[in-house]
Parts: structure tokens; sequence; C-alpha cells
């Protein structure tokens, strides 16, 4: 008996919409036995881990309130993957968003008006659009790969913020400690539950899907951007303009990252401070990828992600487990999903062993291996793309 | 400046290059093999952190070393399967590879924070190190320094003179031709990624056992993902990646320097210098792109289906 892997003649969009389903079951499994190994019990501590933190009004919201910024970068990653940029530095653009628009909010700190909030939101999602316009320009016009440059930026904007917070952005009535003044309530954004920190933002991410939406399934740029990810030489055929729709991409992922955390220090945290961020940039990735590029499906994947920090803090609190555990469930979330997603284009084949002297491995040489029609050039392609 | 301030400086850039130099020859040679692993950050943490609780329970950095170099192994054959035998995406499998790397390190140096070792002792070369000079600057370090010097001549070596290195070059360059003679692809691929695991484990052993003998979350710092610049800018060879590491090296121990020297910039601020370097060498290297495709290994990040 051998396992076998084959090339499928045509790609299952069934496995396509299962894969993270597989995935997230594969993680639950994973860890029940990683629970069992740190000697507690697995039921319970799923349940704390998964159900507790959201069993009531308070949690469903701060749900909300932890997928918001998870959701806004996704959504633009989606569209900066869909175009084949590897765009990796959401998470300096959220921090570069989050102090221009903390820098913007304590030079109006004294302002008041309906004005004030809009500005800063504005200033803070200019801020990452900016931030993404750098590695933009260097891939564009310098052909630099922009995986190295966006992570280089995302460890320049985390010094830069630091720089900030210790120095020019301290609070001078703040005894030396590393935070910025607290912020006026004209410059938070509004509750949208009362009672609970559900605030704008949320509005703001979910808009943000129905736009991306809208953008990639309705419009012709749209369209662009899916053949330029799919085969870049047909859209240069095709007459697409590369560079454009490569800036349009990493901009908008940029602007909507940068609004992730302008709306993090307007919302929930209500000031500038170190840890503005636990990763949500990185975070992030991978709920594009699980959310299968698509803005619902990233909606799903960003509040799922939610949960997985709610329940590493709740595991924490509740059973005194660590809070690392967060971390290794979205590695290993995102292991299996890129395993199964080769389900999509292979399937599993059982075969029995040949027999010593048979004439499979002749049949099977290299050489000849071009002529077998299961080796189809198209789904290689297809796979590489992906 | 005086002598023994810019003897000290080269000493120091020799020290802080020499893990990046280590990452950077194997992700050389599973560059070459045509393997692109984005998840040096998560091979080194791994092999840090478990480095470091071999030392800690066993008393030998021998064994942290060795330990090191497995955990790295582990997680590249991790990678391994997924990207050669499943065929899944390079760039994204390598991500994962450090998100979960990040994860598990934490999560398995949990008990292991704030605890100190005793390091590894300088090993003084005979004779060598009573150069004036360049015998402080080059031959009074840690004998990793020069496991690494012997590590680079080895895959120069193995990549100018050997009929095996000559076998990673061309699964590097077109494994479809490679199989057709009948190179066995897939082996190939398999242990060239568990070199560049083994190298990037033996790194992260570098960090917490030697360079700072202690187990901190997330220590690497990006030094895995320059490490993988590095390689580009060393075009792929191994005697521009050791003059890039320790050019590095000195990027960043630079706002040491120049805050000992009295310039009153912040600290925060200094420390982007590393990486501001790195995205300005990307950019100098990959302006030309026709010299930068020349050196790039043809089928560099791109899965090979002809193994069934």
């Amino acid at each position: 008996m051998k396992l076998k892997l084959e090339t499928r003649g045509q790609d299952s969009t069934l496995i396509a919409y299962l894969s993270p389903a597989i995935a997230a079951a594969l993680t639950l499994i994973c860890g029940s036995l990683l629970f069992m190994t740190l000697g507690v019990d697995p039921l319970q501590a799923l349940y704390t881990f998964f159900i507790m933190p959201v069993n009531n009004l308070d949690g469903l919201t701060e749900l909300g309130v932890k997928a918001t910024p998870i959701l806004l970068c996704a959504t633009g990653l989606a569209v900066c993957f869909r175009a084949n940029v590897w765009n990796i530095g959401a998470e300096g653009q959220l921090l570069m968003g989050a102090l221009i628009g903390s820098w913007c909010a304590l030079e109006l700190l004294d302002a008041e008006g309906i004005w004030v909030l809009p500005l800063v939101l504005l200033a803070g999602a200019a801020a990452g659009a900016a931030w993404a316009a750098l590695p933009a320009l260097l891939k564009t016009r310098f052909h630099t790969n922009e995986i190295l440059t966006t992570i280089m930026f995302n460890y320049i904007a985390l010094n830069i913020l630091l720089y900030a917070i210790h120095g020019p952005l301290k609070d001078p009535a703040g005894f030396n400690f590393p935070e910025s003044a607290l912020f006026s309530d004209w410059q938070l954004l509004p509750i949208l539950v009362d009672g609970t920190r559900l605030h704008l933002g949320a509005a703001f991410a979910l808009l943000a899907v129905v736009a991306t939406w809208t953008f990639l399934a309705k419009t012709f740029i749209g369209f662009q951007i899916s053949v330029l990810g799919r085969d870049a030489r047909s859209a240069h055929y095709a007459g697409f303009q590369q560079h454009k729709l490569t800036w349009l991409a990493l901009l908008l992922c940029g602007g909507l990252a940068g609004l992730a955390g302008v709306s993090e220090v307007t919302g929930p945290i209500g000031q500038l401070v170190p840890q503005v961020s636990p990763g949500y940039g990185y975070a992030a990735i991978i709920v594009a990828f699980l959310g299968r590029l698509h803005p619902v499906g990233i909606l799903f994947a960003s509040l799922l992600m939610a949960l997985l920090y709610m329940g590493g803090e709740m595991v924490q609190i509740e059973m005194g487990l660590p809070l690392a555990l967060t971390g290794l469930f979205q590695g290993m979330l995102l292991f299996f999903l890129l395993a199964s997603d080769v389900l999509i284009t292979h399937r599993v084949r059982v075969t029995r062993r040949a027999p010593a002297g048979s004439l499979e491995p002749i049949l099977m040489s290299p050489t000849q291996e071009h002529l077998l029609p299961d080796t189809q050039p198209s789904s290689a392609i297809s796979q590489e793309q992906n | 400046m005086d002598i023994d301030l810019i003897t000290n400086i080269l000493f120091a850039a020799i020290r802080t290059g020499t893990p990046l130099l280590i990452v950077a020859l194997g992700e050389l040679v599973c560059e070459k093999s045509g393997v692109l692993n984005l998840g040096q950050e998560g091979m080194m943490l791994m092999g840090a952190v478990v480095g470091f609780i071999a030392t800690h329970h066993l008393g030998s950095s021998m064994a942290g070393f060795t330990a090191a170099m497995l955990a790295g192994m582990a997680m590249s054959l991790l990678f391994g399967f997924i990207v050669i035998t499943l065929n899944a995406n390079q760039c994204a499998t390598g991500l994962a590879l450090t998100i979960f790397g990040l994860g598990l390190s934490s999560f398995v140096g949990l008990g292991y924070i704030g605890i100190a070792l005793e390091g590894v002792a300088p090993m003084a070369m005979p004779l060598l190190s009573d150069i004036p000079l360049l015998g402080t600057i080059l031959f009074s370090h840690d004998p990793l320094v020069y496991v690494s010097w012997f590590l680079a001549a080895a895959v120069a070596w193995f990549f100018a003179n050997s009929r095996a290195g000559l076998i990673v070059k061309a699964v590097g360059e077109s494994p479809e031709s490679a199989q057709a003679l009948g190179l066995p692809v897939i082996k190939v691929r398999y242990m060239a990624v568990m070199f560049g695991g083994a190298m990037a484990g033996l790194a992260g052993g570098y960090l917490s056992l030697v360079y700072t003998p202690l187990w901190a979350d997330n220590m690497s710092a990006g030094r895995g993902w320059i490490a993988l610049a590095l390689v580009v800018f060393a075009s792929w060879r191994v005697g521009r990646a050791m003059l890039g590491a320790y050019l590095f090296g000195l990027m960043s121990i630079m706002h040491l320097i120049l805050q000992g020297m009295g310039v009153s910039i912040s600290a925060n601020l200094l420390a982007t210098l590393p990486y501001v370097v790195t995205v300005v060498v990307l950019v100098l290297l990959s302006k030309n792109q026709a010299t930068a495709k020349l050196f790039a290994p043809m089928s560099l990040g791109k899965p090979f289906h002809g193994g069934r």
C-alpha cells in the first residue's frame, strides 16, 4: 500500500472552500493534543479558549474590537496578494498610521469640533499609504523584491514609533512613562454599543469589506488585478499597466492598514503606547490566505483570528496557560491550510506497491514521463500562482 | 579615533556578523537548489530556544549547538515536506514557518526567560592571536567564529570543486533537465533545505549561547530576514556573503559606536540603521535587472512537478 499524490485534471472548487475548515479542524486536534501534554483537560481548555471569550455580549463586542484591525489589514493584503504583490508590511503600515494619527491628534489636543476626528483618521490612513508607497516605488522603479523591503520597513516603523514615544510624543506630565497624553473626547471614535468598547472602526472595517468586494468583483481594475496575479505575462499582453496596479494595490493596503492603526489609538487604546499592535499585521497575512483572498472569507477568518487572540488571553487568566499559545495556533493554522491546499490541485490515490519485476518502473522512467496524461503543464501553472 | 577603538569595532563587527554569515550560508545552499525558504527567522528562533534549553539542562554548549542544529533541521523538514512533497507556494510556507517558529519558540522557552548561561569563552588561536591588531581582530574570537569560516570555505569549495555541488546547482537551474539526467531532484532539494535548517539553527544557537547568553522572545530581531537580503547582496557567492555579513554586523553595532563617541541621536533611530542599509543595498543591487537575474538560480521559488 502506498499513498500517492496525483494531479487533478481540474482544480477542485469544493476543496478550495473546504480547506480552511480542514485546517481549522486539524489545528483543533493538534491543540487538544497539546493541551493534553500540558496536563489539562482538552475539552475544558478548548471551551475556555473558543467559547468562553464570546459567550456574552461583552465578549462578542470585544471580538469585534479585536477583529477590526485584522480585518482592515487583511482586506488590503488580499488585494495585494491577488495582484501577486507580496506585501508583508501591513504591520509597519499599521504602526505608521497609529504614529502619524497620534501625532496629528496631539497637535490638535485643544481643538474642539466634529472635524477633528476625521482629520486624525485621514492623517493615519495617509501615513499608512505613504509607508506602503516606499516599497511600491522601490518595486516599480528599481525592481526591488517587495517581501524583503516591506519586512525591513516593518522594523524601521517599529523603531521610529519607539523613538517617538520615548521622545517627542511622550506625555510631559506622564511621569516619564513611554506613553503619549490621553486623547480628547473629540478625537476618540464613537462607541457603537453602549457600555462596551466596540467602536466606529468596526463599521469602517465592514465598509472596507463591501467596498473591496465591489472593487474586485465588479470593476475593470479589479479584474486587471486578478489577471495580473494569475499570469503577469497575460496581463502584459493585454496591455494592463502592471506598475499602476502594483501602486494601487500597495496604496490601498497601506491606507487600510494605516486606518487600522489610527483606529486602534483613537478607539480602544485612547493614546499612543509602544504596544499598539500584538502582531495584527502579521496575523492579517494568515487571515488573507485563510479567507481565500476573498473579502467575505476574510471577514470570517478575521473573527476566528480575533478569537485566537482572546482565547489565548482567556486560557492565561482562567487556567494559567501561556499566552504564547496564540502564536502557536496561528502558525499551525497557516501550515495546515497550506498543506491541505495541495488537495485543490492534487488528489490522494492509494496504490498497491508494484510487485518486483513488473513493468511499472520502466513506464515511469523520467524520459517518458511527459507522455503521461496526468502531468499537465496547465495545472502546474495554476498552482504556481495560487 | 584611536587604534584600540578601531580594533574593538572591527572585532565586534565580526562577532555580530557571524550569525548572519551562518544563516546566509545555509540559505545560499538552499536557494542554489532552487528552494526559497523565507522561514529563516522561525528556524533561528527554534535553534536559539532549543539550544538554550539543552545547554541549561545538559551543561554543555556542545550539546546545545547540536540540539540547536537538530531543531533547525526539524523545522526545515516541515517546510520541505510542504513545499517539496506537497508543492505548496514557497513564499507563503516560508512565512508560515516564521510565524509558527515565533509562536512555538516563545511557547517552549517560557520557563527559561531571565536565566543566564555562562556563555562560551573566547578561544585565542595560538601564535596567530599574537599578531598585533589582526590577531585581536581576527583570531581571539569564540570557536563559532572559526567554525563559520570553516563552513564558508567548505561551501565555497563545495560549489567550485565538487560533483555534488554541481548537482545542487543543476537542480536549482533546471530541475527538469536535472531529472532527465537521472539526478534525484527531490532528494537534493530536501538535503539542501535541511542544510539550511541546520545552519539557521546553529546561528540561533550562537545568539542564545554565545552572543547574548540568555533566551528572550523574538531575540533574532529580524536577522533571518537580513540574512535573506544578504544572499541577494552576495549574488549567491560565498566570498561576498562573508563581506556582506561583516558589513551588516558593523551597521548593527553602529548605534553603540556612535553613542560611545558621544553623538546624541536616539538609540531607537540608530537601531533602524541595519534595516535601512539592507533596503539601500537591495535597491542598488536590483536596479540593474540584467545582472541581478544573471546570478539568481533559474528555478528559484518555483515548485517542481516532475516527481510525479
